[in-house]
């Protein structure tokens, strides 16, 4: 662990403290389209006037994969389920949690907050059934 | 505008060597490409040079002027880095100095050591080619990815885990006499589809080993072929390169590799080729569903149909689209860095009909190399003919 790390990220930090404290966002272009901060201008044409939009409450699952071979950063972690899940305007990836990774279908609604990983203690996103 | 001949190819083989240093890997590979070439070092003019995690593997950044030296050649080098295409970035800009008449003589290649950091160490360098903060630190790796997408793909367009198997299995066997393989061993079905999970639904061997090795290239004008009387019957004859959002989850599909797509169009559109013309196709089979979506970009099969090719015996040696007759990633190895130049140098040889697999192609004319960086972000193509 480098003293980097400890840094915060400004804007993806941020977002995430939003998303735990059950107000997350995107940003949202003024032609409609979604992206993840941090961003000066609309990845999809190019508009600079982006503002944060509510994140739905729930997203669906759209594939998955159980990780079984980690990096050290979450050699405890493994096995895990890693997920796109489409929120409509933006989608993410994050871990599913609290579900057998058996369990597992494509389309199945989840919300999304912030846990710790096993391994460090690091923050990420996570997904939990609706 | 001036014409790109391949004068000469030079490969390491591909594999677990970690005690040897990337500037050993490059200089062996380069010094193959000097001799298969015979073109006087003295008369290169540039270093066009691909290399991904040379930080994280021996500390090296700045691995330009290194591998020039190693080499033994006086001219300015450039490290060109587009995680596992970097080294056919490299060559696309070398073929663009040759037609724009700015060059006559390039040396092209690349060359990644990996093995040393072991299987923990080389899964999280590979790793930092995705989006760091919004997927690699939600635990998503290399194998991971691909295994989003084919279950995206499965999803969308069906097949199976025991398709993907039998392109493990084809490519392993198109390695059995290719003495740089990383791997000369057959398998089988069952123990791909029995072989311990990475990232389901990809297995062990559904994915490409971690290799160290290094491919070389020179590249010459058509006059300074002629010229020099350098014996060079392959020609590139179409590049292209196509981009994408970096994560996987900002792209509209899951199941495709447009960037690819785009790719293989610019390339085919300069060669003046269509898919139909294709004898050979050296592609980016990094995990079995990789190929799937190769071959797809590449307009061999339509989309969401290539999945069951290698089922079918039609991308395997002596079926009617021989995808990866040097065994691919898959069995040859993946030195990320090598890789691309590692590809031209197979269709070359296979178009010459000096590779141990030429036999399988002996009418061929039209080779392509297919390289794709990360989640295919990055896709570099090129079309290689014969010109005598
Ligand atoms: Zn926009």
């Amino acid at each position: 662990m480098t003293e980097s790390e400890d840094v915060r990220n400004e804007g993806f930090d941020d977002a995430l403290d939003a998303v735990a404290e059950g107000e997350g966002y995107y940003l949202e272009c003024s032609n409609g389209h979604g992206s993840l901060p941090p961003r000066r201008v609309c990845p999809d044409c190019g508009d600079t006037e982006l503002t944060e939009q509510r994140l739905p409450a729930s997203g669906e699952i759209d594939t998955y994969t159980v990780t079984h071979v980690a990096t050290p950063n979450f050699a405890d972690d493994a096995p895990y389920v890693v997920a796109i899940a489409d929120f409509g305007p933006v989608r993410l990836t994050g871990q599913l949690r609290g579900v057998d990774p058996d369990a597992v279908e494509t389309g199945q609604v989840v919300g999304v907050d912030v846990a710790t990983t096993e391994t460090t203690g690091e923050r990420l996103l996570v997904f939990e059934r609706r | 505008m001036p014409g790109v001949r391949v004068a000469g190819v030079g490969v390491t083989s591909f594999g677990n060597a970690p005690e040897r240093t990337g500037r050993d890997l490059f200089g062996e590979a380069s010094a193959e490409a000097f001799s298969d070439a015979g073109v006087d070092r003295a008369d290169v003019e540039s270093l066009y040079y691909g290399n991904f995690m040379g930080e994280l593997a021996e500390h090296q950044g700045h691995q330009g002027p290194l591998m020039a030296e190693a080499a033994g050649i006086r001219a300015p080098a450039t490290r060109y880095e587009t995680a596992c295409a970097s080294s056919s970035a490299g060559v696309r800009q070398a073929v663009k100095d040759i037609r724009n008449g700015e060059a006559d003589v390039l040396l092209v290649g690349g060359a990644e050591r990996m093995t040393n950091l072991g299987t923990a160490g080389a899964t999280e360098a590979l790793a930092i080619a995705a989006d760091d903060l919004w997927e690699v630190r939600q635990g998503m790796t290399f194998p991971g990815a691909y295994a989003l997408m084919a279950r995206a793909y499965f999803e969308q367009f069906g097949g199976t885990r025991e398709d993907l198997a039998e392109i493990a299995v084809k490519n392993h066997e198109h390695a059995l006499d290719n003495e740089q393989a990383q791997y000369n061993s057959e398998i089988s079905v069952e123990q791909v589809l029995d072989a311990p999970m990475v990232s389901e639904p990809l297995g062990l061997y559904d994915s490409c080993p971690i290799s160290d090795g290094a491919a070389a290239a020179v590249l010459v004008s058509d006059e300074y072929a002629t010229d020099h009387d350098v014996d060079a019957p392959v020609a590139i004859t179409g590049t292209g390169q196509g981009g994408d959002q970096l994560a996987l989850h900002d792209r509209e599909h899951l199941a495709t590799s447009p960037a690819a797509d785009e790719a293989a169009a610019e390339a085919y559109d300069e060669a003046g080729i269509s898919a139909a013309d294709v004898d050979l196709a050296e592609v980016h089979d990094c995990f079995t569903i990789a190929e799937v979506l190769a071959i797809e970009s590449l307009g061999l099969y339509e989309t969401g149909e290539g999945v069951d090719a290698a089922t079918r015996g039609e991308t395997a040696a002596g079926g009617e689209n021989p995808v990866n007759l040097s065994g691919g990633l898959k069995a040859k190895g993946h030195p990320v860095g090598a890789t691309g130049v590692g590809q031209i140098a197979d269709v070359v040889k296979l178009l010459r009909g000096d590779h141990v697999n030429s036999d399988a192609v002996p009418d061929a004319d039209v080779g392509v190399a297919h390289n794709a960086g990360g989640t295919v972000a990055s896709a570099v193509v090129h079309v290689m003919e014969v010109r005598e």
